[in-house]
């Protein structure tokens, strides 16, 4: 196998991640919000896993596994949460949710 | 029955008639609540007539009785016990104190009939008695502090007796405010004889403070200037005078227990209860002799100026106080103790006398709107007389010359004394001899000016009476070497008091001495003779001068003190007080407060419920982190 | 096989930045599906067989149809895209943008100066990522257990329809 250089990788995550936080901080549509959630959780998995190819051990795809059920669970939840607050306030602005302002 | 169990009952007696008046005043008649205002006072007195007795007669262990009643509080080493202790200097007191302030709860049944309080006004009478009795009898000094302070009150409360007239209320408290500036200072001192010897106890305190503590030890000095703070603001002494001539605010017979019998005599006592302390203290000693001195100076030039009689009276006490003063500060303990008694006994006749003429004349207080009395009053004016002979000094035939004399005579010869000060008293004497003698000469001779319309009663010239053989045969129980030698008063005084060392001086300077000051009254007493009956012209003349009139607004006005505490201390705190209004001190506070709000108002523009807010926050924060980690 | 990765790479985050500027809610999740199989590439590329097929299965499967279905279950059509459109000015991505460009470069910088030596690249098959799951890691196994049992507690009692419940008292005091 060819060797992939470390630092790209890890670069590369870190742009994933950080492409993931502007979703983040741009979008007041909270589906947008809760993807942009799952694409930095990804790049912190895409590091467990360089990680893991790095040094060939199996932990850093042992700790991909829980991001993943982790995420998995996330979504469940926060999906539902989606699905309420679209009831409740009839839209998905993020905005529109804010009573706890100071 | 032992004596020393009638200590307690003594003491008691005032109370339980305080308490009796003050829980059903309202709900008795008039003569019965003379007859139990009385009563208490009047077992009092006879109980400690039985006392003295029996204490003459066959004198107990050491000269004095203790009793121990219960233990008050036992705090960190500090024990104190409700004790009483009876030896000769508290048995001349509470003699003075009983029978004297029964004499004038007698004149008063009948002087504050008509008045409203009645029983009110006795039982502040019964608790001042009371609280004097406490403060003489106390074996420790915080008892002693207890009733010190129970006469601070029962002066505020009598003195502001006739409430409904603002003028005195002022002086009511002034009087409780200016003395309290004393009691401060006695009780730091208190404080610091508890550090010093871990204990209250005066008995303790005086057998341990000579081993402790050298002449001069400046401890001790402290102590002793201390104790004199709280003996010059209760007994109206330079620089805390002030408030004595106001406290005429109070009706007479108050005057009357005040100046004679309580409360103004409370500091001699003081002194001369811890007369150990200001003996390792020369310097604080020599300060209450110059004290004295220039205060009888001072209140005596007063006195002369005065026009209302109870203001004469007022000054002359300061007066005779400060002879008692300059006496303590020698070292003649007894002579100090020997003039409280005699003056007690013609000062309280002094004023009950002036509260009856004020009485009958309408309660006119001006003695010049007075004259002609001797004739329309014959009791009390020869009552008054005696006196005035007494005040005035008058050789041999008054009680006031012996306990003078003696004063005078032992300033001269003590070895702390000397002639300077023995001249200031001199010259103090003559004065005393001329504004007395120009008081009775204004009152009783002259032009009648206001017709008296009723006549005193006999409860009313019966204390007088009485008063009057003390003030006369009072004297007789104490003479000079030079004059039939009798030492009764100091025979009995040296068991509690240290005797004066005597400088070497000639013996027969004290002849001479007294010959001179006998004189000097006469002298006096003919001078006032000479301006006020014979030559009124002339006194009219010599007040006219511009200066004379300015000395006299001067000396009237008391020296200007109260001019200068109201410029020096009363405006500047009323001033700044005035500034700090909004309370300087909170904007400290109230800035920490309003700080905290404004930043919670930040923080509340942080909380606007935008939750991608809040992440730009979150990756605000990690870029610092991570720039610090990089800078760093 | 360098060339691979780098070409995946590329497509990963070309799908994720259109992933985050889309208007349609179902666009955005098709690019995302492209980025995570791309980044499944990239995990078998790094010698992580089983990781990608995780990868595949979970994340591009089981997870983007749970998206799908709220998306289709919310009726989102032209309305939201058009509010999307209002709301994603330009202005809008300048903020985040420099925050996000400013994070990067410290990072870069912070990752630079780490002398990492690359080395490994070799195949972590399924076989022991099972051994490490089911050996040392076993509690955190069963911890994810529970929280996925969780997961699925709370998203059942959250998409639950709610029906109020009133007291008597209350109900009368409504209809009253």
């Amino acid at each position: 196998m060819v060797e992939i250089p470390l630092t790209h990788s890890i670069v590369l995550a870190a742009v994933l991640f950080l492409l993931g936080l502007v979703g983040l901080l741009t979008r007041r549509n909270i589906l947008f919000m809760l993807m942009s959630v799952e694409i930095m959780l990804n790049a912190a998995g895409l590091v467990f896993i360089v990680g893991s190819s790095r040094w060939a051990q199996a932990d850093g795809q042992v700790m991909y596994i829980f991001i993943l059920s982790m995420a998995s669970a996330e979504v469940a939840v926060g999906l539902a949460l989606i699905v309420q607050f679209y009831k409740k306030f009839n839209t998905l602005d993020t905005d529109a949710a804010s009573k706890l302002k100071g | 029955m032992n004596m020393a169990d009638l200590l307690w009952i003594i003491v008691a007696m005032p109370f339980t008639i305080f308490l009796v008046l003050a829980f059903l005043g309202k709900k008795l008649s008039a003569n019965l609540t003379a007859i139990i205002a009385i009563s208490g006072t009047g077992t009092s007195a006879l109980l400690t007539i039985l006392l003295g007795w029996s204490f003459l007669g066959s004198p107990p262990e050491n000269y004095s009785l203790s009793s121990h009643l219960w233990e008050w509080m036992n705090a960190g080493g500090l024990i104190t016990s409700m004790s009483l202790r009876l030896d000769a200097l508290s048995l001349v007191f509470i003699f003075v104190i009983t029978f004297v302030g029964f004499l004038i709860l007698v004149y008063s049944t009948e002087f504050m009939r008509n008045e409203e309080g009645y029983a009110r006004f006795f039982a502040y009478m019964n608790l001042f008695i009371g609280s004097m009795l406490i403060l003489v009898l106390a074996d420790n000094l915080l008892l002693l502090y207890l009733g010190w302070e129970g006469v601070g009150l029962c002066s505020y409360l009598l003195i502001g007796f006739w409430y409904k007239d603002p003028a005195n209320g002022y002086a009511a408290r002034k009087a409780f405010i200016m003395t309290r500036i004393g009691d401060t200072a006695l009780i730091i001192g208190l404080f610091l004889l508890f550090t010093e010897f871990g204990t209250l106890n005066i008995a303790d305190i005086l057998s341990a403070a000579p081993e402790k503590w050298a002449s001069g030890d400046p401890t001790a000095r402290l102590a002793a200037f201390l104790l004199l703070g709280g003996a010059v603001g209760k007994s109206a002494q330079l620089p805390l005078q002030t408030w004595l001539p106001d406290a005429m605010a109070g009706p007479s017979p108050v005057s009357a227990l005040i100046h004679a019998a309580t409360m103004v005599t409370a500091g001699v006592y003081l002194i001369a209860r811890t007369h150990t302390i200001f003996e390792l203290a020369p310097l604080a000693q020599n300060a209450v002799a110059i004290i004295g001195a220039t205060t009888l100076l001072l209140a005596g030039f007063s006195a002369l100026t005065q026009r209302d009689i109870k203001r004469v009276l007022a000054y002359s006490t300061m007066s005779q106080i400060g002879y008692m003063f300059l006496a303590l500060g020698v070292g003649a303990w007894s002579a100090a103790v020997f003039h409280f008694m005699i003056h007690a006994f013609f000062k309280a006749l002094l004023f009950l006398g002036a509260g009856a003429i004020i009485m009958v004349l309408h309660h006119e207080h001006n003695m010049f709107k007075m004259g002609g009395l001797y004739k329309k009053l014959p009791v009390i004016f020869w009552t008054f007389l005696i006196a005035s002979a007494s005040l005035a000094a008058l050789p041999v035939i008054s009680a006031g010359f012996y306990s003078k004399d003696l004063i005078l005579w032992e300033t001269f010869a003590s070895a702390s004394g000397g002639t300077q000060l023995w001249f200031l008293g001199y010259i103090g004497a003559f004065i005393t001899a001329l504004y007395t003698a120009r008081m009775v000469f204004v009152t009783f001779f002259g032009k009648t000016k206001i017709e008296p319309t009723q006549r005193p009663g006999l409860r009313i010239t019966l204390p007088l009476v009485v008063l009057a053989l003390f003030s006369f045969a009072g004297g007789f129980i104490e003479l000079p070497h030079t004059l039939g030698h009798v030492q009764v008063f100091s025979g009995l005084m040296q068991h509690a008091l240290p005797h004066l060392e005597i400088r070497d001086v000639a013996e027969s300077s004290e002849l001479v001495l007294q010959i001179i000051t006998g004189l000097t009254s006469l002298i006096a007493v003919g001078a006032a003779y000479v301006l006020y009956i014979r030559r009124r012209s002339w006194t009219d003349s010599i007040r006219n001068s511009t200066l004379v009139i300015q000395i006299h607004r001067f000396w009237n006005l008391g020296w200007g003190f109260d001019t200068a505490y109201d410029t020096l201390l009363v405006k500047p705190i009323v001033y700044l007080s005035r500034i700090n209004k909004n309370d300087v001190v909170d904007l400290i506070s109230l800035g920490l407060s309003k700080a905290m709000v404004y930043f919670n108002k930040l923080l509340v523009y942080t909380q606007n419920g935008k939750i991608r807010w809040y992440m730009a926050t979150i990756a605000l924060g990690a870029i610092l982190t991570l720039t610090i980690s990089i800078l760093l | 096989m360098i060339v691979a990765f780098y070409i995946a790479s590329a497509i990963a985050v070309f799908s994720t930045i259109m992933v985050i500027t889309r208007y349609n809610a179902v666009h955005a999740l098709i690019y995302l599906v492209v980025s995570l199989l791309s980044i499944a590439v990239l995990f078998y590329l790094l010698g992580a067989p089983f990781a990608a097929a995780l990868e595949v299965i979970i994340y591009a499967g089981a997870i983007m149809v749970l998206f799908i279905f709220v998306v289709m279950m919310l009726h989102l059509g032209e309305k939201s895209v058009k509010q999307e459109q209002q709301w994603l000015k330009l202005s809008m991505w300048t903020g985040p943008g420099l925050l996000a460009f400013v994070l990067l470069i410290e990072m870069i910088y912070l990752i630079s100066l780490q002398s990492l030596e690359d080395g490994g690249g070799m195949v972590v098959d399924a076989k022991q990522v099972g051994i490490a799951l089911y050996g040392p890691y076993m509690i955190a196994v069963e911890l994810a257990a529970i929280l996925l049992l969780a997961g699925i507690v709370g998203a059942y009692y959250l998409g639950k329809e709610k029906t109020t419940v009133l007291h008597r008292f209350l109900k009368q005091q409504e209809n009253g």
